[in-house]
């Protein structure tokens, strides 16, 4: 899998997430031992220090644990995935509300469309 | 062992009338990786230069690793010059020779292993080679010692897009963790995400050093986009012909 980069945030941020995208899609499944900052820095192509603080913060948001030096692994606690999971959903829903309001269109409106498209399918 | 690797105070060069530097203060820490930024002419060779000793300041002071430029920081050094100085009759191999019999730090492994993984013959001769095959046997050699400081004067501004994220992979997974890799370039979106600090040079002086993340995380934008802003070049208005 790619890694992508946009301009307008910090490259570690976007790393979080990307990681934590890969967890949540289970290409990295609960108790699986994660690369090494070094081996993930350098497919990123990414300064190995940066990589290092993203896996700091990952380890904070508890979805990985273990280690610098005996190597860290995905959580098995199936609670945090769902949370992060969920809080991933709902960023994207906001994300969704967002643009939707820009177009002029409210929190109603977006319901409707959501059922619409629910019904198309 | 100093946790400041590299600190310049009030450094000046003038060229003639020409001022290169003005008033230059830096500090560089320990295991980072630095991205010299500037226009051509903005004084970033002339940094580096006297970073390796080829060039005296006119003022200021210099301190590599807590010691004035000598014999010492000269040999924990490792300088990626902005052009090429080997004879082109001699082939990789004679210059592993060569910087084996220099430098006690030059791991002769590891350079036929990044000669390898480059797509590098040794065994060829400089003048039969490409200019970006040249530039990468200058690169093994640089990278090929377990330095303190890296000095890397344009490593990437002759080689195609491709060889580029090469030549950045194997700077990333080749420098010694210890020491700092500062890196001169206008080319700042190909290297952007592998630095740690970025420091603009505009006409002698630096007005610019920072996080790269603390850049993006202030100003909104990536390295390369504030760069383009700071530096924009005014449009000429000498009218139509």
């Amino acid at each position: 899998m790619d890694w992508e980069f946009t301009g307008d945030r910090p490259i570690w941020q976007q790393i979080i997430d990307q990681l934590t995208l890969r967890i949540l899609k289970g290409e990295y499944a609960p108790g699986e031992r994660l690369p090494g900052v070094r081996e993930l820095a350098a497919q990123a192509g990414v300064n190995p220090n940066t990589m290092q603080r993203a896996m700091a913060q990952l380890e904070a948001d508890g979805l990985a644990t273990g280690s610098r030096t005996s190597g860290r692994t995905v959580t098995r606690d199936a609670a945090v995935i769902e949370a992060a999971a969920k809080a991933r959903a709902r960023a994207a829903v906001l994300q969704c509300l967002r643009i939707l309001g820009e177009l002029g269109y409210t929190p109603e409106d977006a319901y409707v469309f959501i059922k619409e498209e629910l019904n198309h399918e | 062992m100093n946790d400041t690797l590299v600190t310049c105070t009030a450094l000046s060069k003038r060229y003639g009338m020409k001022q290169a530097l003005r008033g230059v203060d830096l500090e560089l820490g320990r295991g980072r990786i630095v991205g010299l930024l500037g226009p051509n002419g903005s004084g970033k060779t002339t940094l580096i230069k006297i970073l390796t000793g080829l060039l005296q300041p006119s003022e200021g002071a210099v301190l590599v690793d807590g010691q004035n430029i000598g014999p010492y920081t000269k040999s924990i050094i490792s300088y990626l010059p902005d052009r090429m100085y080997f004879a082109d009759w001699m082939k990789a191999t004679d210059l592993f020779d060569l910087f084996a019999d220099f430098y006690p730090d030059f791991d002769r492994v590891r350079a036929m292993g990044m000669c390898a993984s480059l797509g590098v013959t040794p065994s060829d001769r400089l003048k039969s080679m490409s200019k970006g095959t040249k530039e990468k046997v200058q690169l093994v050699l640089v990278m090929a010692r377990k330095a303190q400081l890296y000095l890397l004067d344009e490593p990437i501004a002759g080689v195609d897009p491709a060889a580029r994220d090469f030549i950045l992979s194997t700077i990333l997974t080749n420098y010694n963790e210890d020491g700092t890799v500062l890196i001169s370039t206008h080319l700042i979106s190909d290297i952007e995400k592998v630095l740690d600090e970025a420091i603009f040079l505009k006409e002698g002086q630096i007005t610019l050093h920072d996080t790269v993340d603390g850049i993006r995380e202030r100003e909104g934008k990536s390295v390369d986009a504030l760069f383009r802003e700071v530096f924009r070049a005014h449009n000429f208005e000498g009218g139509a012909f």
